[in-house]
């Protein structure tokens, strides 16, 4: 088996409103794939044909080899899932929950739940209600929970969404470690500092698929021109000026910093952004927000 | 002053949320309250809205103590909750006039509704149902419904949590715009980007203010240097690094140290089989502070 | 498949045990109705207000009437010298019962020819009517006289103008607590009706709202299994209740169980799993536990009307009989009155089994065709 997943024009009507439009793709089994989008632009709906909870109106497509219009419940007892909302029992305790789905994914190994608890490091909530948890340790034990099987494929919509940067920080060390070991993550984020870990990207926009390839790739091919920074006088005068300037594109806040994306020279621009400039017009690397900012910009 | 904080701290039962903040906020000034889920930010905001009750400390809005349910005071805060809590079975137009009716009514309300509907850019989808609303827009219409009595102050909590990177940089831009009308803003967001753009900036973890002031003071806050360096293999450089303390940011790593000294890592990375394109001497950014403080 | 049901079992009893109040009330339910009914419903039938008119003015006459009012089912209020007056005093309410002693009453006797009396019953309340009926019967047949009972209301069914005394009305005269025995079988029908649908819907709808059924739907877990695993546990609950029901009924108004009680429990799964069934069948449509409540509510209403629970069968139109055949508690009631109160068996009950065991096919087939849809 080649790819861990692969659709052909995938297509999801709600009456009249096509909420997934042709969407193809493949994913290559052990790898990270990051599934982009704003929101609404349908990446849940996508996972959930992939899981086979939403039938699919039109197109087809196989995750593991087997086919998701009919073998669903043979891809479910192989599959991962981190829903974006927490979804576990609150009323049960951390322990309870995983021996839950330990026990409808008939896991034996008894040792599986106790490695779970280390990884996640759960040990210290144990016997913790989930209803209690802090945000960040929710989503460690639905992490947890999306790995009680040990599952060839592992969909996480929006996992580290609300969670402090050191804890992103580690749920990427797992995804990492995952993929390592031969298993396949797909996963959705709005944070692009972590899509560049990520083997092949996927960009999907009002229900279409509109870019793809890996981060390299992408950077390559959607951000046209140099990208330039500089930290502003006056944030929202500079914004106002770039957007008055006909060959600067998609001029954004970047932390304190201004950003944007032109096709002039640094030695051109240098001169008409001058009496905004509170350090240096420098001209940077462009990062995958670069690109879903350019992407996004041009449909808008 | 439009919000006055001593000694404010909040228990639920056993469980301490808040423990003993002390801050201001000037008139016109966006205060970012930046942290993860499960910090306090939420009961601190709800506390200035006079939605919680205050325990103990001091807490004083527009000068008057909101705990002792000041009507006027209360029609002087405008407040974004973190769920979307509009009615999703209304229209947009249908949400706002709902809203207004809940406050004073003022004579050229029709004209603000026409204002905020433009300056929002929900004018276009006056008759849509909320539910209908991309996140993004969602949040707009949220906005546009804390401000159409006029508050002084805006509460807003996560506003832009779960929203797309352009979208949330649209409505970060909406708030400064409106914070030129002379509103005072005080959100939370757990995006270290967004906050380095506020005026002001407290670092929250777990109940306490951890840092705070204006992003040129958090950052000098600490002592040390950061080197940013790209690289071609920018995830083994923590292992070939061993020794420093190394964060990841997207592509690039950034290693604290004590003593400038970039040659010396470049040359570890390069006996490590990496290549190093740029390493450069760059300010702490919040989450910089927030990793290194927090850990 | 086991190990999954048995994972979804344990699960919704951890999920009981933590959920203290609605488990409180599953209980408190059957205690309280019971003992409110059981109360409620004794109270109504004893004490009506009795006008007399005594043509006779004997011994025997006095004694007869003395026989009503200690009874206590009856106060005499009204001592009239007219049946006009008693008519005049139903009509205005002051009574409820008027009793005309026939000027030959004591003479009939002591010929030992049936004597006559004339009983006249405000038959607009037909509990009053019912008990009256069978109240003034036994007593009058404890005086062996004959009873001309005259209705003041059109289209009741108690036209018995110049019947003689029916023998078979003392089977179903209990001196004590007639409506108990009657009420109680009733109840526990009634209480697994309604707590068993409300119980299955509102759990499978809460796991929709709070989105752990989005988890759930995306492990290998089969529908089929699913529902198992959620009616078992209720199953226990359901039996909880006919318990609790039971002990109330014997112990507070000591109502004899003449049947066999295994059987009685027996039966009993039909009706638990049946009414779960259609609590799944609720949970498919509902889309929040407020709405899966109201649809509860909306079906139990004319449940309890067409069952035969408040009003005999017997008299409604042809259409609510038929509608009422449609319901598992209409032949649940038949059941548990003829173990409880008729003391008969499986060959007499066949009758009702399996109509009910169609009726729970049904309800399967369809929860299973509705909850297989995934989305």
């Amino acid at each position: 088996m080649k790819y861990a997943v692969d659709v052909k024009d995938l297509t999801r009507r709600f009456g009249d409103f096509v909420a997934v439009d042709k969407v193809s793709f493949q994913i290559a089994a052990g790898s990270i794939f990051g599934f982009l989008g704003p929101n609404g632009a349908g990446k849940s709906t996508v996972i959930r044909m992939l899981l086979g909870i939403l039938p699919v109106s039109d197109g087809e497509g196989t995750v593991l080899g087997r086919d998701i219009r009919t073998q669903a419940d043979a891809i479910r007892s192989q599959v991962g899932y981190m829903a974006q909302k927490f979804s576990l029992y609150e009323d049960l305790t951390v322990w309870e929950n995983l021996q839950f789905f330990a026990g409808i994914f008939l896991v034996k190994d008894p040792g599986r739940l106790e490695h779970l608890l280390e990884l996640l490091r759960l040990k210290d909530y144990r016997k913790t209600l989930a209803v209690a948890l802090p945000g960040g340790i929710r989503q460690r034990l639905a992490f947890a929970v999306a790995l009680v099987h040990d599952p060839e494929i592992v969909f996480l919509d929006e996992p580290t969404g609300a969670v402090d940067p050191a804890l992103r920080r580690y749920f990427w060390e797992i995804i990492v470690d995952l993929s390592q070991s031969g298993k396949t993550v797909m996963v959705t984020t709005h944070y692009m500092d972590e899509v560049e870990r990520c083997d092949q990207i996927c960009f999907i926009y009002g229900g279409r698929l509109i870019a793809q390839g890996s981060p390299s790739e992408l950077k390559r091919e959607h951000v046209s021109g140099h990208i330039y920074q500089f930290e502003p006088t006056a944030r929202l005068e500079a914004l106002h000026a770039l957007a008055r300037l006909p060959d600067v594109r998609n001029p954004f806040p970047a932390g304190s910093a201004v950003r944007f994306q032109s096709e002039a020279s640094l030695a051109d621009l240098q001169p008409r952004v001058q009496s905004y400039l509170k350090t240096p017009l420098a001209q940077v690397r462009p990062t995958l927000e670069d690109v879903f900012i350019s992407l996004v910009g041009a449909k808008k | 002053m439009i919000v006055q904080v001593r000694e404010l701290a909040y228990r639920y039962g056993e469980a301490e949320a808040l423990r003993g903040l002390s801050f201001e906020v000037p008139e016109g000034q966006v205060f970012g309250l930046v942290g993860p889920d499960g910090a306090g930010k939420t009961t601190l905001l709800k506390l200035i809205a006079g939605i919680l009750p205050v325990q103990t400390g001091e807490l004083l809005v527009l000068g008057e103590n909101v705990g002792q349910t000041q009507v006027l005071v209360r029609q002087a805060i405008g407040y974004i909750p973190q769920r979307f809590s509009l009615y999703r079975d209304l229209t947009v137009e249908e949400n706002v006039e709902f809203t207004a009716r809940l406050y004073p009514l003022k004579p050229d309300f029709a004209r603000r509704q026409q204002e905020l509907l433009e300056m929002v850019d929900l004018a276009r989808f006056r008759k849509r149902l909320a539910d209908q609303l991309s996140g993004g827009m969602k949040q707009k219409l949220a906005l546009l419904c804390a401000l159409i009595h006029e508050p002084s102050l805006l509460l807003m909590d996560e506003p832009t949590t779960g929203v797309d990177p352009v979208s949330r940089r649209e409505f970060w831009t909406l708030v400064f715009e409106l914070q030129r009308t002379g509103l005072t803003v005080v959100a939370s967001t757990p995006y270290m980007d967004e906050a380095e753009q506020f005026d002001r900036v407290a670092l929250i973890h777990q109940g306490k203010f951890v840092r705070m002031g204006t992003t040129g003071e958090i950052r000098a806050s600490l002592p040390g240097h950061v080197l940013e360096v790209e690289c071609d293999k920018p995830f083994q450089a923590r292992g070939v690094l061993q020794g420093y303390e190394v964060e990841l940011f997207g592509d690039r790593i950034h290693v604290f140290m004590e003593k400038p000294s970039p040659e010396e890592v470049v040359e570890r990375l390069k006996t490590g089989g990496i290549r190093t394109t740029r390493a450069e001497l760059v300010p702490y950014s919040i989450e910089d502070v927030f990793l290194r403080v927090t850990a | 498949m086991w190990r999954r049901i048995l994972a979804v079992i344990r699960k919704e009893f951890i999920q009981m045990r933590r959920d203290r109040l609605t488990m409180a009330t599953m209980l408190g339910i059957p205690l309280i109705q019971l003992t409110l009914f059981g109360y409620a419903i004794n109270t109504d039938v004893k004490h009506i207000p009795m006008g007399v008119v005594d043509y006779s003015r004997t011994e025997a006459s006095r004694q007869l009437i003395a026989s009503f009012t200690q009874s206590h089912y009856f106060d005499l209020m009204l001592v009239a010298d007219s049946p006009r007056a008693l008519t005049d005093g139903i009509d205005r309410g002051n009574i409820k019962v008027g009793l005309v002693i026939d000027p030959n009453y004591e003479k009939d006797i002591r010929l030992r020819r049936p004597a006559r009396i004339q009983v006249l019953v405000d038959a607009s309340d037909p509990q009053v009517a019912t008990s009256t009926l069978a109240n003034a019967q036994g007593i009058g047949q404890a005086r062996s006289v004959e009873l001309l009972l005259q209705n003041l209301r059109p289209g009741t069914e108690y036209g018995v103008n110049g019947m003689p005394v029916d023998v078979q009305v003392r089977a179903w005269f209990n001196p004590d607590l007639v409506s108990a025995n009657y009420i109680v079988p009733g109840l526990i029908g009634i209480i697994l009706t309604m707590t068993m649908m409300m119980i299955t819907s509102m759990a499978i709808v809460r796991e929709r709202e709070t989105g752990t059924m989005e988890q759930l739907v995306t492990t290998p877990v089969r529908p089929i299994e699913l529902m198992v695993g959620k009616i078992v546990p209720y199953v226990v609950v359901g039996y909880i209740q006919v318990t609790v029901a039971l002990l109330v009924g014997v112990i507070l108004f000591r109502v004899p169980i003449r049947g066999s009680l295994p059987l009685l429990y027996l039966l009993c799964l039909l009706q638990i799993v049946s009414y779960l069934g259609l609590g799944l069948l609720v949970s498919t449509i509902a889309r929040s536990q407020q709405q899966a409540m109201q649809m509860s509510f909306l079906m139990f209403l004319p449940t309890m009307l067409l069952s035969g629970f408040m009003f005999p069968r017997e008299g409604m139109p042809v259409l609510a009989q038929k509608l009422g055949l449609l319901l598992p508690l209409t032949y649940f009631l038949q059941i548990l009155r003829g173990i409880i109160l008729k003391g008969v068996g499986m060959d007499y009950l066949f009758r009702y089994i399996w109509p009910m065991l169609l009726l729970l096919c049904a309800i399967y087939a369809l929860a299973l065709f509705r909850f297989g849809k995934r989305d």
